[in-house]
């Protein structure tokens, strides 16, 4: 008999009703809020006279518009110096006020980005379907739920009816065989992947992630390779619950205790796919060939390794392909045969859902310690992920590491990864970015927007171009 | 919900691929906290010279006249030709809110981002799916003949050029259902109600860690 993959599994449990024409209905055991795309799902609630169906299956924080330097938080709500940001941000305050539901508002300890905050408060638990007004959503997918985007009418639909009105996906798997070599990380598999198989290889399907490669990978780690699944279409990223989930989720404060610790335990241990189980598409990857990353056009597959070049545009066989190449070739300023460590930067961006963690902030310091900032960068940010995040950093001295190196060290948000806030990239410039999007004006009106991980952007930061962060990692262990 | 029966309307190509939802509505006009008003920052990037701004008075800005978007025989344009992968990156439904607000009602592609599809749907706009190579076939007519036309028939499933020629197109049946009749999606699920009261006692009783709150 053909086994259940994980995606199955979680469907199949949170299936509540199927038409005939297989739309189905699937129980939502969790919505994650934040400022943006909330705001006309309460009022949709309003107007209709309706209550949230389950208060308490819901999770706010504001994130998007929130300022991140220290002068600005030290004021509060009137920190936000753009008017309509704080109208936002307040509207939010009031809407978890008016419907009860649950929010560690902006002056919260614990306030951070959304996708960063609800794992590590252990509002993400194995086995749960999870929804938010984002399409980053797709993070939580590495501690085994099933976890994505919405728009704004479904986030007024799970707030009513506790349900997401869904057609199942397909399952697509996606094996990273054997080890990565050192300065090799998380986020060089996902662009490594996403090079692969395009920014549209995965619409329609949901893509678990296997193989030694990514179960060798922290739980951080998993969430940047879940988080960037939106980027090669999937709505939702999954990876297998394993020992290092369960270590992960232990005692942290929404996570079942004592008895019920135990049982739930039990039950998470399934939520892997069966080892008969059958996928609609398998992509086979060798991690021993993914070398550091950098992207050098206006998606996130316009990708090369640190030791590649500009590719040539007019060797392209797709008339359609040829065609975006130029258009994202003349946005970045950028020439064909040009390698890729010739790019020189001008400003620098740590931080964002898929790389302000812990240990994302361990790994730049690491690269940055002893040493200071290129004097052609014009702007060097390192934003926290959430305020418990900026706490650790800070008891292990990271905040000082940067500050030395010439990093300006900031306060949670998800600050220039979309630059909805003061955060943002000048006309031009170019900024090695820890984030997920390189879309034209993504991180400012016509910025330009290459993604690494937090280890490259750090060595970019000390040499203002892009080099192999390998070679500094070799220097740096003699 | 706004009704989908049949519509016809002025065709405007878009012939770009992989165009992202930043590219539809840039973030900063997401600081909005109501649904309409989208329409005159719709492409704002690539429609005006300069970087646009919330409240700011759009009249006034210089348009970038070699965009599409402003060439005079595309304008009243409600019908929107693309290419592959349309409408990927954010989930922000403020994209088909934008496109609504301006005036289309039906885009034609060959592929669509899963989010933004589902979002138009919610939004009464029709999104089709169609071959590459009836795309291309597509763009060519609008190129050579100025004022193309065309209906989408939502009924009868397929689209209708003034030469007579129809083209058959595929919709999800329930999708088709609640577009044509305009329905509430809340409302229609509320109408299973029960079956949802049932399979939360359910679940509560086998996973009860998922109905926990901080501890």
């Amino acid at each position: 008999m053909t086994g259940k993959t994980l995606y199955d599994k979680l469907w199949d449990s949170h299936l509540v009703t199927q038409r005939e024409d297989g739309t189905a209905l699937i129980y939502i055991d969790r919505q994650l809020i934040h400022e943006v795309t909330s705001p006309q799902a309460f009022e949709g609630l309003r107007l209709a006279g309706r209550r949230p169906w389950r208060a308490d299956a819901n999770f706010a924080t504001p994130d998007h518009n929130i300022p991140t330097t220290r002068e600005e938080r030290r004021q509060g709500l009137e920190g936000i110096r753009d008017p309509i940001s704080r109208i936002q941000v307040t509207t939010l305050d009031e809407n978890c006020r008016e419907f009860g539901i649950f929010e560690l508002d902006m002056n919260d300890e614990r306030q951070g980005i959304v996708h960063v905050v609800g794992p590590e408060q252990g509002a993400t638990l194995p086995g749960m379907t999870i929804v938010c007004g984002d399409s980053h959503t797709s993070t939580h997918g590495a501690l085994g739920a099933l976890a994505h985007g919405i728009g704004t009418s479904e986030v007024e639909h799970v707030m009513a009816t506790q349900c997401l009105m869904q057609t199942k996906m397909k399952n697509m798997l996606i094996r990273v065989d054997g080890r990565l070599n050192p300065g090799v990380t998380a986020k060089d598999i996902v662009l490594a992947i996403i090079g692969e198989i395009g920014t549209a290889g995965g619409t329609g399907y949901t893509i678990e992630f296997g193989g030694e490669a990514i179960r060798s990978l922290s739980i951080e780690g998993r969430m940047t390779v879940c988080n960037m699944a939106i980027e090669a279409g999937a709505r939702a990223g999954l990876i297998a619950v394993d020992q290092t989930t369960l270590d992960y989720i232990k005692g942290r404060p929404f996570a079942p205790k004592g008895e019920m610790w135990e049982k739930a335990c039990t039950a998470w241990r399934e939520m892997v796919s069966d080892d008969t189980a059958q996928f609609d598409r398998v992509v086979v990857i060798d991690a021993a060939e993914i070398i550091p990353q950098v992207t050098w056009g206006t998606s996130p597959e316009m990708v090369a390794p640190i030791t590649g070049e500009i590719p040539d545009p007019e060797q392209q066989s797709s008339p359609s392909r040829r065609d975006n190449m130029r258009q994202a070739l003349k946005y970045m300023g950028l020439t064909p045969g040009m390698k890729i460590t010739d790019i020189k930067l001008d400003c620098i961006f740590i931080g964002s859902c898929t790389n302000s963690r812990i240990e994302d902030l361990r790994a730049a310091a690491a690269v940055v310690k002893g040493h200071k900032v290129a004097s052609t960068i014009e702007m060097a940010l390192v934003v926290p992920g959430s305020g418990l995040v900026k706490k650790q950093a800070e008891a292990e001295g990271l905040d000082k590491i940067f500050i030395e190196a010439g990093l300006e060290w900031r306060e949670p948000g998800c600050s220039m990864c979309l630059a909805m806030n003061a955060d943002q990239l000048g006309a031009g410039k170019h900024c090695a970015s820890t984030s997920n999007r390189n879309f034209e004006g993504r991180q400012g009106f016509g910025g330009r927007t290459h993604l690494v991980s937090p280890a490259m952007a750090a060595a970019a930061a000390i040499n203002g171009h892009f080099v192999d962060v390998r070679d500094m990692l070799l220097t740096l262990d003699r | 919900m706004r009704k989908f029966t049949k519509e016809s309307g002025l065709v405007m190509p878009l012939d770009r691929s992989n165009v992202d939802t930043d590219f539809i509505i840039p973030k900063q006009f997401l600081k909005s906290i109501k649904r309409s008003g989208f329409g005159v920052n719709l492409f704002d990037e690539h429609r005006y010279m300069d970087k646009g701004e919330p409240g700011r008075d759009n009249s006034q800005r210089p348009l970038n006249t070699d965009f599409v978007l402003n060439q005079p025989r595309y304008k009243g344009a409600s019908v929107l030709l693309a290419r592959e992968n349309f409408g990927c990156g954010s989930s922000r439904e403020h994209a088909p809110w934008a496109l609504d607000d301006y005036g289309f009602r039906i885009i034609l592609a060959p592929s669509y981002a899963d989010i933004f599809f589902n979002n138009c749907f919610k939004n009464g706009i029709l999104p089709i799916v169609l071959d590459k190579e009836i795309i291309d076939r597509l763009f060519a007519k609008v190129e050579a003949q100025e004022g193309f036309s065309l209906t989408a028939d939502l009924e009868a499933q397929q689209i209708e050029l003034s030469d007579g020629e129809r083209i058959p197109f595929n919709v999800d049946a329930f999708r088709k259902d609640c577009l044509i009749n305009g329905l509430d999606d809340i409302g229609l699920t509320l109408q299973d109600a029960d079956k949802i009261k049932a399979f939360e006692q359910n679940w509560r009783n086998t996973s009860p860690w998922y109905f926990g709150v901080q501890g």
